[in-house]
């Protein structure tokens, strides 16, 4: 998968919640929206991603999906 | 089937409640107070003479046929103008009313030619009829006298013909043109025996504002308004009730026949999408289906390079069964997938995820809706409860405040729009919210009170404005939000729209509308009355597409403009079956009814009645197959009706993604852009093939009807079946109904529907099951679908799209009237007489500054690749943006859109792209090298090898 495709599409998904005024929520809200709508190896591939160092992802993208919540 | 000639009852129904009873020709006869005498009449089974009065148009009383006697009152009042009273005692047959009856008719006929034998509307004549009627016997003044018989007919309308000589100034063309289409293009010049019809100022229909719609046709009682295909082939014999197969308005039309062929498409008078209106397109361009392009042999290659070889439809169904089970051997299961169309049928699309989900057993089946109204289906769904529209068409007449936003109904709905343009015309006030002076804003009879011109990408900016200044003002409807809404979302919310970088003072530097004007606008929607929101592709397509609907949705729980006639939120569907193809659970994400793949209970539902286990992980959608088979892992794509090369954006990187690709099946009526990508071409059907259902903006299931058999032998949905027997997955239906059955039986919003009801009913809107049996007309009347209503916080964030030094202008991209997506239809039509080739608007200001005139070649050139049309100079666009339209694949116009989408959805953001124009002297170096391809492509189709030869070789 392009992950420059990747790490974009996680950040503008990041943008959106990151409004959310509950921080757990907009947590939750990214992690839960990446689960529900990104087809298997898009998330595996965006996990290596992250544990390659996960450059250009937002910091609140990072904390959302770090930690296998999105596996 | 259908009658051929319906009832016309002379003036339009009244909806009145007071009743009031007379008594006519001897027959009590009550009728709703309002009614005309003529259809009171009607309703009592007396037909009263009438030629310039019709069922579709306001009465008016020219051509005195139709006069009646009522008791105690003086003279012959004229039966289509005066309104039934209680107690009335009429007569309308009398020796004196025959006298005078007679008496209009014979000065009718002496300036009429007699040739009713060879005309074309013989047959089908209400002058001829009323010559009958009457008991016209003698003319007494001959033709000695002067008349028009000589007149020349204007035959520039490459669908009809205008023939004065056989005019007789009944106006019906003229007040449909009004009433009806609201083009104001006609007019009676002249006075006296000089008055004729006249398109604008005496020019020809071509030459005139008319937009070829159809309604003047259909009114004209005679011959002079006549279509073409009427002249040529003579009167039809049967007619079969249908739906038009372009847009989301999914107008019901007769398909009126002799035998087989198609002599005409008029709008159905009882069609509740378009009451008995119609465009252009639904009316006029359905030539395309028995085009000489049309391919209607199977055909197979081994590359792309090779020529194609005509084959059997079993030889073409195994080879791609095969070579999808070899795909998957060695690369995984989920290494292929399907996509659907907006233009199949309901049960077409079904069929398809079933067979990507039963047969291939992976949820990779995605629908175009992917890159129109998906961001719909995520933002209604995620604050009202339901991915759908809240209201039917007709609700407009009960709307005081229009917004449109987004969308340009007169070009891309256009029969809704004329039903819009009425409501306006009666009062209603409208808002326009669009980067282009669109026709609407400024046209005859009908005025923006506020429009809105924003700069693309800005939608979620102004629309919190709006909701900032409706809030901080105190216009919101607090009761309705108290008792309707959740609660701790609602206060979230309030506080963000609340805070100071919100207000419309602060964004006008993003969105470029006046904060004044904003204001006006925000106070028109929130107190002016019923407010409804209709909104197009300028809201989905963006980076933030699924943001702005949300954003809308929460503008209408915030004002209560839900749950009644006359409000609501109205996404208006690109494509015929846009929201169709959607409900039938052709997403990667989604069972059909919109429940997702992870919901076991769903699931386990469809493994039961499907006997097969269904995957709970979602599968890819359209732009991650492309990147998928671009990094390898997606091989196989079976694709129906859908032409992805030219419709999805960044088409190189599009083109790379299918070359990388192993099997691309494409069924499909032409040899499409993506064809020329394939490696097996199943011959598609058009609408006129077969049965199915559509389902339009409104949630409206209309039946599609077969008229003629398939022009290859297998309508799409056979073709799909076959495809899963070959697979080892049978599917044995043996009717579309049967596959209705089976929806019906798995999804809770259609339990209720059948083609029986539907044949019964007309159409219906769902939900239609146990709780509303005939249907939704409109949802969320007393609490949300998901209960409570729920305000989402949309934070304006700019798209990556951002105009630089090299590349200084906005492109945004559009529609127009006559042509349709991506054109493989209408281009093949004379609608191409309206529109030969997309052009890019550029406002005068940009254009001086690039030394561009009007008419010149321009290269466009952004981030993506590099396209070359001719310009057009018009202050419709603002300075700094351009404009234009996709349906010439030679234009490139997704050559130039880049491959940003949607955050929620992937929807592409065709609405805003960082581009420079500067003038050029030869065609992009894309489009070289596309002629070149489909050259290539058109000599190895050309080439192909004949099936009788293929088969004598075994
Ligand atoms: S075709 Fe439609 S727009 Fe044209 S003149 Fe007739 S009614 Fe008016
Ligand atoms: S063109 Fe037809 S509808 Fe129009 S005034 Fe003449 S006869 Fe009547
Ligand atoms: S408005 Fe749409 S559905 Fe109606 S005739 Fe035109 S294209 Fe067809
Ligand atoms: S039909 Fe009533 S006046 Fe013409």
């Amino acid at each position: 998968m392009n992950q420059q495709h990747l790490v974009r599409m996680a950040n503008n998904i990041g943008d959106f919640f990151e409004a959310m005024p509950d921080r757990q929520e907009a947590l939750d809200g990214i992690a839960g929206h990446i689960k529900r709508y990104w087809e298997p190896r898009m998330r595996k591939e965006m996990l290596a991603y992250i544990n390659a160092g996960g450059e250009g992802l937002s910091d609140i993208v990072r904390e959302a999906i770090g930690g296998g919540r999105i596996a | 089937m259908f009658k051929l000639t319906e009832t016309d009852y002379g003036t339009p129904a009244q909806t009145s409640d007071a009743q009031v009873t007379l008594n006519i020709d001897g027959n009590d006869v009550t009728v709703p107070s309002g009614t005309s005498l003529m259809r009171a009449a009607a309703d009592a089974g007396i037909m009263v003479p009438k030629l310039c009065a019709t069922d579709s148009l306001e009465p008016f009383g020219s051509c005195r046929l139709c006069l009646v006697e009522i008791e105690g009152r003086k003279g012959y009042p004229s039966s289509c103008t005066t309104p039934a009273e209680s107690g009335m005692r009429v007569l309308t047959q009398t020796p004196k009313l025959q006298q005078i009856r007679k008496g209009v008719m014979e000065l009718y006929i002496s300036d009429h030619p007699l040739d009713c034998l060879t005309c074309a509307a013989n047959g089908d004549c209400e002058l001829q009829d009323m010559a009958g009627v009457t008991g016209l016997r003698e003319v007494r003044y001959g033709f000695d006298g002067a008349n028009h018989l000589q007149d020349a007919k204007d035959e520039s309308n490459p669908y009809f013909t205008f023939d004065p000589s056989k005019c007789i100034v009944c106006n019906r063309c003229v007040r449909a043109c009004e009433e009806t289409q609201g083009t104001f293009a006609l007019t009676i010049s002249g006075r006296g025996f000089e008055s004729r019809v006249s398109a604008g100022q005496e020019q020809s229909f071509m030459e005139s504002e008319c937009v070829s719609c159809g309604a003047c046709v259909q009114a004209c009682p005679t011959a002079t308004l006549q279509d073409k295909t009427v002249i040529m082939l003579g009167q039809p014999e049967h007619s079969v009730v249908t739906t038009c197969a372009y847009c989301g308005v999914g107008c019901a039309f007769k398909a009126e026949m002799k035998g087989n062929e198609v002599v005409r498409m008029t709008p159905w008078k009882d069609g509740k999408a378009n009451e008995g209106h119609s465009c252009v397109k639904g009316r006029f361009a359905w030539g395309y289906a028995t085009h000489k392009d049309r391919i209607t042999t199977p055909m197979i290659r081994a590359k792309i390079t090779d020529p194609w070889r005509e084959v059997s439809w079993d030889e073409a169904i195994n080879h791609a069964a095969s070579e999808f089970r070899r795909i998957q051997a060695s690369h995984g299961r989920d290494s292929i997938g399907g996509i659907t169309s907006s233009r199949c049928t309901n049960e077409e699309t079904y069929l398809v995820q079933k067979l990507v989900r039963a047969a291939f057993g992976t949820n990779n089946v995605d629908t175009c809706a992917r890159v129109c109204h998906s961001p719909t289906g995520y933002g209604l769904k995620t604050t009202l409860g339901e991915s759908a529209g809240t209201q039917t068409f007709k609700s407009v007449e009960h709307a005081d405040v229009i917004v449109v936003m987004g969308a340009n109904p007169t070009d891309g709905h256009p029969v809704f729009a004329s039903r819009m343009k009425k409501r306006l015309r009666e009062g209603a006030r409208l808002i326009v919210i669009d980067p282009r002076k669109i026709d609407i804003v400024d046209s005859p009879h009908v005025k923006a009170n506020f429009h809105l011109q924003l700069r693309p990408g800005t939608n979620v900016a102004l629309v919190n404005a709006l909701a900032h200044v409706i809030v901080t003002e105190g216009l919101a409807n607090e009761k309705f939000v108290a008792e309707r809404c959740e609660e701790k979302a609602f206060n979230d919310w309030k506080a963000f729209v609340c805070r100071p970088e919100n207000s419309p003072e602060a964004m006008s530097a993003v969105t470029g509308v006046p904060a004044d004007i904003l204001r006006g606008a925000a106070r028109l929607y929130a107190t002016g009355g019923n407010a409804a929101i209709y909104y197009g592709l300028g809201v989905t397509e963006h980076s933030q597409g699924s943001t702005a609907v949300m954003g809308i949705a929460n503008l209408a729980m915030l004002t209560g403009n839900i749950g009644r006639e006359g409000v609501g939120v109205n996404p208006l569907r690109g494509q015929n079956n846009v929201q169709g193809s959607c409900d039938m659970g052709s997403f990667p994400h989604e069972l059909p009814g919109y429940r997702h793949v992870s919901d076991g209970v769903t699931r386990s539902q469809f493994e039961q009645a499907w006997g097969v286990s269904i995957s709970p992980e979602p599968g890819l959608r359209i732009p991650n197959m492309f990147d998928a088979a671009l990094a390898g892992s997606f091989k196989g794509l079976y694709c129906e009706g859908e032409d992805i090369v030219q419709s999805d954006p960044n088409t190189q990187h599009v083109a790379e993604a299918l070359m990388a690709m192993e099997c691309i099946v494409v069924q499909d009526l032409f040899l499409n852009e993506t064809a020329k990508y394939a490696h097996v071409f199943l011959p598609g059907s058009s609408f006129l093939e077969k049965d199915g259902t559509f389902t339009n903006a409104e949630r409206r299931i209309s039946p599609v009807r077969k008229v003629m058999p398939p022009k290859a032998g297998k309508a799409d949905w056979e073709v799909t079946a076959a495809l899963s027997n070959a697979l080892g997955y049978p599917m044995n239906y043996k009717h579309p109904s049967e596959i209705m059955d089976e929806i019906a039986m798995l999804t809770p919003t259609f339990n209720g529907v059948s083609y029986a009801k539907l044949n019964k009913l007309g159409s219906i809107q769902w939900p239609c099951n146990d709780e509303s049996p005939e249907g939704t007309p409109t949802m969320h009347v007393d609490e949300f679908v998901r209960g409570k209503g729920k305000f989402v916080i949309t934070k304006y964030v700019p798209s990556d799209e951002k105009v630089t030094r090299k590349f200084p202008l906005l492109l945004t991209t559009g529609r127009i009237l006559s042509q349709y997506n991506v054109g493989a239809q209408t281009r093949r039509t004379d609608n191409v007489m309206w529109h030969t080739e997309d052009r890019l608007e550029v406002h005068p200001h940009d254009a001086e500054d690039r030394g561009i005139n009007d008419g010149d070649w321009v290269g466009i050139q952004s981030r993506a690749g590099e396209t070359v049309l001719r310009a057009t100079l018009t202050e419709r666009v603002q300075p700094g943006v351009v404009y234009t339209t996709f349906h010439f694949p030679e234009s490139g116009a997704n050559v130039i859109t880049t491959d940003n989408s949607d955050w929620a959805t992937n929807c592409p953001e065709y609405k805003v792209t960082a581009v420079q124009v500067m003038p050029v002297a030869q065609p992009s170096e894309w489009q070289r090298e596309y002629q070149r391809f489909n050259q290539v492509q058109e000599d190895l189709l050309n080439r192909r090898e004949p099936v009788v030869a293929a088969q004598a070789e075994k």
